[in-house]
């Protein structure tokens, strides 16, 4: 294949590249140094890069004052809960979409993702009036409920994208021969969609590990995730950097780890479709 | 048994009317071929018939019972489809084994059957392999293993042969019209190559627009087409219509002669005509052929034929086999 780029072109894209890749890798890079610092030299200027007492102290402290695995087995239960409720509805639904379109499928599945652009705030006080009615504030089926219907559209989309790319014949095959409907979506379109399956509920994971609006503002001991247990050491006493740091490193390695392993997976999986 | 019946089969999408009203009548054991231009609502018959499609209106009867709005399963039928459409993550073993673990087989008598259709299908070295691994006659075999394990009423088969080379195509097609035999099942076979039509068939459907032009045997079609749509869809190369003064000879609108009916000669006959292009095929010779009066045609000949471009020759149709057609197309009866 020939190569149209200049060496030239070649590095400085390269530079480019690397430059934006350490931008966003280092306060990740900042949090870990600081959660081996003492909380005198987290916030010392000019700061230590290397240079300092390294002390695992800080990661003592978390421990002591606040119990991680109960925060972490939320935020398991709440991630792996709500994806596994929304697949079962993402798949049913994208299985309508893509096998079964009308003319109105499209603008439903723009309609789904618009709701997405809606700034959750603008829907807090509704919601949580509701959580409050129906006892459900602080409960973990209450945020699998909330942090399914809000990742809901992003696993239509992306099941209905991987949906399409598997030919109708086959799943007419099935029905041929004499597979009902759950069959037919279990033993054929399922094993068939794996790896779209797969990077879904890898994304979906994330998403929900990672989110931070409604599990803070539904949650406060019982069902709080790793959300929380960061945002409990910004204190109104005084913030403590280094303490803070132990707690998010310790929040974000799970799911780190998780995302370095199935990288390939996941970039699949957000531009399947985008290429043909 | 596989007798099936149509009875005012209607589909429509939207307002487009795919299928006006069909009725046909297939009888237990029959192999039946729907040909057509592509678009003409052979595969949506099919379709239909599977019960892929829901009916607009009329019944389907197989064997007496009304099925039209039974699901596809229900029927008993098998259907192999053009692209195969093998379940790729499943070994061939599995592939022909699915439809009777659906129907709740004992584990003994999936694996006889399998096996036995295996045999017959010359599979057995491949059962453990997945549908990617196999070529793609090997495939559509394990298309056709899939339909016959369920021991269907009958076969449904759209456009099997269209994704194979030639070569295979031509094996295929006997291996279909051996099994038939074999089976003796009633077998519903879509095609637009009008070769598979005449060679396969007990019964050709002609379909044009889902309207149903003609059903006869291969022959009858061949020998008395119903209309100038069948006349021109049968046989290869395709037949020539000519009007004027022959026709009026003929007192009729038209007249249609195939290629394979006109005597060519040097001297003297009915039509001049100038050669534009010789085909040599060896066993024969297909001269595409200017006529002064009628225009282009083309000219069947058996054996080698020395002429080429732009020599002047003459035709003359065998007069028992020339096809009358009134202005409507439809073939007026021998006077």
């Amino acid at each position: 294949m020939e190569n149209k780029q200049t060496p030239l072109g070649y590095i400085s894209f390269s530079v480019f590249a690397w430059i934006v890749g350490l931008l966003i890798f280092f306060p990740i890079f900042w949090m870990v140094l600081t959660s081996f610092k003492s909380e005198l030299e987290a916030v010392s200027i000019p700061p230590s890069f290397i240079s300092f007492d390294w002390t695992l102290e800080n990661y003592a402290e978390v421990q002591e004052r606040s119990n991680y695995f109960k925060f972490a087995m939320n935020s398991v239960i709440l991630a792996v809960g709500s994806t596994l409720v929304g697949l079962v509805f993402a798949v049913t639904c994208a299985w309508a979409m893509a096998f079964n379109p009308t003319k109105r499928t499209k603008n439903a599945l723009l309609w789904m993702l618009s709701t997405k652009m809606m700034p959750p705030v603008g829907v807090l006080v509704p919601i949580y009036l509701l959580f409050r009615d129906w006892g459900l504030l602080d409960t973990r089926f209450g945020l699998i409920m909330v942090l399914f219907l809000m990742n809901l559209p992003i696993m239509v989309w992306m099941l209905y994208t991987y949906f399409k790319e598997i030919p109708t014949d086959i799943l007419e095959a099935a029905r041929m021969d004499g597979a009902t409907l759950p069959k037919e979506i279990i033993f054929v379109l399922l094993p068939m969609a794996v790896p779209g399956i797969a990077s879904t509920m890898l994304l979906n994971v994330i998403l929900a590990w990672n989110e931070a609006f409604w599990t803070l503002n539904l949650t406060t001991s019982d069902a709080a995730p790793l959300t929380a247990f960061i945002a409990s050491y910004s204190s109104p006493e005084g913030l403590f950097w280094a303490k803070l740091s132990a707690a998010s490193t310790l929040a974000v390695a799970p799911i780190l780890v998780i995302g370095w392993f199935s990288q390939k997976q996941l970039v699949r999986g957000l531009t399947f479709g985008a290429v043909k | 048994m596989g007798a099936i019946r149509l009875e005012k089969v209607k589909k429509t999408f939207g307002t487009l009317d795919v299928i006006p009203g069909v009725d046909l009548e297939i009888n237990d054991g029959e192999f039946v071929v729907f040909v057509g231009p592509s678009g003409c609502g052979k595969s949506t018959l099919l379709r239909l018939i599977a019960g892929l499609e829901d009916v607009t209106d009329g019944k389907i009867l197989i064997d007496g019972t009304d099925v039209a709005n039974e699901a596809p399963a229900k029927r008993g039928l098998s259907m192999v489809f053009q692209s195969y459409a093998l379940y790729p993550h499943m070994t061939v073993y599995n592939n022909i084994a699915f439809g009777l673990k659906m129907a709740g087989e004992s584990k003994e008598v999936i694996n006889e059957k399998v096996q036995s259709a295996a045999k017959i299908l010359n599979l057995t070295d491949y059962l453990e392999r997945r549908p990617g691994a196999l070529s793609g006659g090997q495939r559509q075999r394990v298309a056709i293993g899939r339909a016959i394990v369920r021991n269907p009423a009958a076969f449904l088969f759209d456009e099997p042969l269209s994704n194979l080379d030639a070569a295979l195509r031509v094996n295929m097609r006997l291996e279909i019209t051996g099994l038939h035999q074999e089976l003796k099942t009633t077998m519903i076979y879509v095609t637009h190559d009008q070769v598979e039509a005449m060679t396969m068939a007990d019964k050709i459907v002609v379909l044009q627009a889902g309207r149903v032009e003609q059903v006869g045997k291969p022959m009858d079609l061949y020998s008395k087409p119903a209309n100038k749509f069948v006349a021109g869809f049968i046989g290869s190369p395709k037949m020539n219509f000519l009007g004027g003064e022959l026709a009026a000879k003929h007192t009729c609108h038209e007249i249609g002669v195939r290629p394979e009916h006109l005597a060519v000669s040097t001297e003297s006959g009915e039509i001049a005509a100038t050669v534009k292009i010789a085909e040599h095929l060896g066993a024969e010779t297909y001269l595409h052929v200017v006529a002064d009066e009628y225009g282009p045609m083309t000219v069947r000949a058996t054996g080698e034929v020395p002429l080429g471009e732009h020599d002047k020759i003459f035709l003359t149709p065998e007069p028992d086999r020339i096809h009358r057609f009134d202005a409507q197309g439809l073939a007026v009866a021998a006077s």
